[in-house]
């Protein structure tokens, strides 16, 4: 594979990751148990939002066939998509959503912390940027953690669930392919080997904090490199497209 | 966005004796000299209450609000009208937050005023009890209820209670920027095909009674508002602020080649002013009584939200109290 064929390929991994996860929080507005969290769950929708722009008009200028960021979020079907699996999984309940921000954004952030030191220097800004948001958001996501972890009986059981239902989609974090092996040699892109002993390290300890167990690791559920994706994306990539696809070529 | 609070009578009279003549004297010729009233000074208990439920019912609004431009985020039909709209979404909540502590300055709890929400005592803006159909009705929001929302809340600025004259210096910057947005959105569907079009002549023609109605009862049947305007805390009536919101937005439809639905509607080079048609009344005090097209949706919603963070606030009070039980340990 050559390397711009790879570098995009990458970064369009990165913008389907950041748009679907700022889809799923969207569609949690309205929907918050405190006003406080309206705010925070919108705000760090449009962080990701605004990610998803980023590297979808990065991906556009690497590609060089004229397409732009909505080419990118609308006029592809769902088997395109590359986003990581645990990004689409329906929202569930709110420990459901801090549980599965928190387990990846523990991850993404050691992602983007890497970038921001790659030698594509567009990337590398880009992450740059990124990295400040989301280890904000690492930080409220904890914070929840350790509260519903550690608050109620109820709580706990609840967010212990959710750690059993989203832990499955955590292996494909790390479940490199030869796009990932070219970022790391001719980029200096992030390696995985040693991204995940640095990722279950702050995992665990914030589980240990909440009161939580490290779950076993079966039945790992990957495949989002490839596009073979779970059921729920195919909704949510319909419901975000139907109006931009039902006026071919409009501009809003 | 907007209150209807300003027209509501206060019923609940301080008992004889409670509040001396003098007292009253002093509050009036201050509001009478443009002075702030600020929260740990001397107030009538009626200027106390009619505040608490303009202001919290303002916040309501707010937060009400949020639901009908919610629905179109999942399906904006580009990422950067996705971001915008995201943005007002948010700037909604922070209005509802700001609001809610300016209430807060007068003696009443977030949980009381969200109580009185949830229990269908209070009211919020009629407006919201509205579906949004299609994308062009984002458009009509920003447009046409936030253009109204501005005619109300601008003269809210010299409001003579400070804290909330200072938290609508802030609302209105982001409601004028809001209501650009909205008409921006407008322009780029009156520009664009023939179906966008169309689609922004139906949310016109959807929104622009209710809208009319934001401004509440005509001036004539709207007597418990003299109290408010002595008290400054309203400063132009029902009617004026209507015909001014007509008189700036007439031009506005006309530039995006869209009719306003009034046969009424016409410039009267006599007044200086556009004269327009008869509002249904009967439509309006329907959605105030709980009947409009949305009222059950976004009060079950509004609750479903509610009821179902209940177990996610007592972990947080729970989780808390350990924290404070170790600390001290």
């Amino acid at each position: 594979m050559n390397t711009t064929d790879a570098l995009l390929a990458y970064v369009l991994r990165l913008g389907d990751t950041a748009l679907v996860t700022g889809q799923r929080m969207i569609e949690r507005v309205t929907g918050e148990p405190e006003l406080e969290e309206e705010l925070a769950n919108a705000n760090f929708a449009l962080d990701y939002v605004g990610q998803a722009r980023l590297f979808y008009a990065y991906a556009g200028e690497l590609e060089g066939e004229g397409r732009g960021e909505d080419d990118f979020a609308y006029l592809r079907d769902s088997q395109a998509f590359r986003n990581l699996l645990i990004a689409e999984q329906p929202n569930g309940h709110f420990g459901d959503c801090i549980v599965r921000q928190f387990l990846f954004e523990s991850f993404y952030v050691l992602q983007l912390e890497a970038l921001a030191a790659c030698g594509d220097r567009r990337l590398a800004d880009i992450a740059a940027r990124g990295v400040k948001e989301i280890r904000y958001h690492l930080r409220h996501a904890t914070q929840w953690l350790v509260r519903l972890g550690d608050g109620t009986e109820e709580s706990h059981r609840r967010v212990a669930g959710s750690l059993e239902r989203y832990w499955r989609y955590t292996a494909e974090f790390f479940d490199g392919d030869d796009v990932d092996d070219v970022m790391r040699d001719a980029f200096g892109g992030p390696d995985l080997a040693s991204l995940e002993p640095r990722w279950r390290e702050t995992v665990a300890g914030g589980l240990r904090e909440a009161m939580l167990s490290v779950p076993e690791d079966e039945a790992a559920q990957t495949g989002s490199r490839r596009g073979l994706h779970t059921e729920h994306l195919g909704y949510l990539v319909a419901e975000m497209q139907h109006l931009h696809r039902a006026h071919p070529g409009a501009r809003w | 966005m907007y209150t209807q609070g300003l027209d509501q009578k206060d019923k609940a009279r301080p008992a004889a004796g409670e509040e001396t003549a003098a007292q009253q004297d002093a509050f009036q010729a201050r509001v009478d000299a443009e002075e702030k009233i600020e929260p740990k000074e001397w107030m009538p208990a009626a200027y106390r209450r009619t505040l608490v439920r303009q202001i919290s019912q303002h916040a309501h609004s707010e937060i009400i609000g949020m639901q009908p431009e919610g629905n179109w985020l999942t399906r904006a039909p580009s990422l950067k009208r996705k971001a915008i709209l995201l943005a007002k979404v948010q700037d909604e909540a922070g209005h509802g937050l700001y609001l809610y502590s300016a209430a807060e300055t007068l003696g009443v709890s977030r949980d009381e005023m969200v109580g009185d929400l949830l229990s269908g005592k209070a009211k919020y803006s009629s407006i919201f009890n509205y579906p949004t159909l299609t994308w062009a009705d984002i458009g009509a929001i920003g447009w046409l209820v936030d253009g109204a929302a501005i005619m109300n809340q601008i003269p809210l600025c010299r409001c003579s209670y400070g804290p909330y004259a200072r938290a609508m210096v802030r609302v209105c910057k982001e409601e004028s920027f809001h209501q650009r947005q909205g008409f921006e959105l407008m322009l780029e569907l009156c520009r664009g095909t023939g179906a966008q079009k169309a689609m922004a002549q139906d949310a016109l023609d959807r929104w622009w009674w209710p809208s009319l109605m934001m401004f509440g009862p005509n001036d004539a049947d709207s007597k418990h508002s003299a109290q408010s305007m002595a008290w400054k805390i309203k400063r132009f009536s029902n009617d004026e602020l209507r015909q001014k919101f007509v008189d700036v937005t007439a031009p506005q439809a006309e530039f995006l080649g869209l009719r306003i639905p009034d046969d009424d509607l016409a410039w009267n080079a006599e007044t200086g002013h556009y004269d327009f048609g008869e509002i249904d009344w009967s439509e309006f005090h329907q959605v105030l009584a709980g009947n409009g097209p949305c009222n059950r949706e976004r009060m079950e919603k509004r609750r479903a939200a509610h009821d179902n963070g209940a177990w996610v606030r007592e972990a947080a009070e729970a989780h808390a109290a350990k924290r404070a039980a170790r600390d001290a340990a």
